[in-house]
């Protein structure tokens, strides 16, 4: 066993993990924060996808002990109290979502890449690598998103989710 | 996933004795590819050494105008680096042609070299494969084989290696730095992937005591205006059935400078040689590519499952270099 401490959505919390158990588990079995969802368990699907220091990650693949002194942000933390976050809004205005289940995964990944996108990444359908900063068109969108798989298909309302709060946080 | 040791070391010298003392261990990074074979029981290391709070994290100018990428660098970040973008275009494209920016953020540079095959055999412990268990022999030689290799093929094992970032590198004459107890050397990417021949689970030179440190890459400025082109069964998030990374210079009509490599058809990134040596001197013409693309094809060894693969690397080459050829044209 080893002894870590992970700080989660603002809270350190002191945990004596095995050292196989990944920050999936552990966020969904010892802590209760089940918004994160367990998919494939491969890093195929996304489901999972969590921030750690405001850089997206599949935390199915990632061991607990490796984020030790990181910055972890769940959905859970998405949210400012009971104001939910402006994508979040977003995504149940454009039905981002059916059955829910990806949700979450969704959303976070968004952060994710909007932040990405802020900071001038490009991407695989990006004509110019070497330009300095990249319209965050649909196709942009749904590259920088490939990494979600939605089985219930509801992709049209998460690209409209993502485009309208990228669009907001600009004005 | 069996129970392990678990150390993290905050300084290579640590790192590198530790792997030393135990046989068993492994070098853990981003964990992308390794944390997925745990789970799959195709690896299982008494120790995990993490060395993510290394500091090789670094992306530096060399002297003579090259770049230097510490082995801990995440994918993304050297995707993104301005440097990578201005200078290799083609690295940067490769790298976000593959995987997700979710495992972009997780992957190493030094891990993405080391990934392992994702030969559906080799993952399935109920398969022969010799990459897996030396020896057993191979199910996906008269298994189902559409998206194997068909160059540096061998008896034992017909198993693609994934990358796309590794297949740039190959074009760029990228060289590994890697480090032991013993020292330190630097060997050219080229040469660091081995083919499979009777021996498939020995995928490169690196000992196991050795851990790669630095990703250095020449000055090349052939590469300033290049490309990767990636075709696969879906628009994003695959690997590639063909993989094409491409750098040329035309001067007077004539093929001053060119560097190829394929990715998705191979046992290993694969320099493309055969295709340069045919292009150099050769005016730049669509006929010319196809002739060249076809010599480097020649060598190919395929199943009825991946036939396609021959027609379709030299379609792909040849539409990689006529765009490039055409972006130099109106520049």
């Amino acid at each position: 066993m080893v002894e870590i401490k992970l700080r989660v959505n603002g809270a350190e919390t002191a945990l004596d993990l095995e050292p196989r158990e990944s920050l999936l588990d552990v966020l969904r079995e010892r802590m209760g924060l089940t918004g994160t969802k367990k998919g494939c368990d491969q890093g195929a699907c996304g489901a999972c996808t969590v921030l750690a220091d405001g850089e997206r990650i599949n935390s199915c693949l990632a061991l607990a002990v490796q984020y030790a002194g990181r910055e972890i942000t769940t959905i859970e933390g998405v949210a400012a109290g009971d104001r939910p976050h402006p994508l979040q809004t977003a995504f149940v205005r454009h039905d981002g979502l059916q059955c829910g289940y990806c949700t979450p995964g969704q959303v976070c990944s968004a952060l994710g890449m909007l932040a990405e996108h802020a900071a001038g990444m490009p991407s695989a359908v990006t004509a110019d690598v070497s330009a300095e900063s990249v319209p965050l068109t649909d196709a942009e969108i749904r590259e920088r998103m490939s990494g979600n798989l939605c089985r219930c298909g509801a992709y049209n309302g998460i690209v409209a989710a993502i485009r309208e709060t990228a669009e907001g946080a600009r004005r | 996933m069996r129970d392990f040791g678990y150390l993290r070391a905050t300084d290579v010298e640590t790192a590198l004795h530790a792997i030393t003392a135990e046989p068993e261990a492994r070098f853990l990074g981003g964990g992308t590819n390794l944390v997925d074979l745990m789970r799959a029981g195709v690896e299982s290391p008494g120790t995990l050494i993490d060395i993510t709070a290394l500091p090789l994290t670094g992306i530096e100018e060399t002297p003579d105008g090259g770049l230097r990428v510490g082995a801990l660098v995440r994918n993304s970040h050297l995707a993104a680096h301005p440097l990578v973008r201005a200078r290799y275009p083609m690295l940067a494209q490769a790298i976000l042609s593959g995987a997700s920016g979710q495992l972009r953020n997780m992957a190493t540079v030094g891990g993405n070299l080391l990934q392992r095959t994702r030969c559906p055999y080799f993952y399935d412990g109920a398969a022969r494969c010799g990459k897996r268990e030396p020896g057993a022999g191979c199910d996906a030689i008269g298994g189902l084989s559409r998206e194997h290799a068909v160059l540096g093929v061998g008896d034992a094992c017909i198993a693609v290696h994934p990358s796309d970032m590794a297949v740039a590198l190959v074009a760029l004459d990228a060289v590994v730095e890697a480090r032991s107890t013993r020292g330190t050397r630097r060997i050219p990417l080229t040469g660091f992937h081995t083919a499979p021949g009777t021996t498939p689970h020995v995928e490169n030179v690196l000992a196991a005591d050795e851990l790669i440190t630095a990703i250095e890459l020449p000055p090349s400025p052939v590469a300033a205006a290049s490309g990767y082109r990636k075709v696969r069964d879906r628009a994003s998030y695959a690997f590639a059935l063909v993989s094409v990374a491409a750098a040329i210079e035309v001067r007077d009509g004539v093929v001053a400078r060119v560097r190829l490599a394929l990715g998705g058809v191979a046992t290993r990134p694969w320099r493309a040689y055969e295709a340069e040596r045919s292009l150099l001197g050769a005016r730049a013409t669509e006929a010319a590519f196809r002739t060249a693309a076809a010599a480097e094809l020649a060598a190919a060894v395929v199943t009825p499952d991946n036939a396609f693969k021959v027609e379709l690397a030299e379609r792909t080459i040849v539409a990689t270099l006529r765009d490039l050829t055409r972006a130099k044209d109106t520049a």
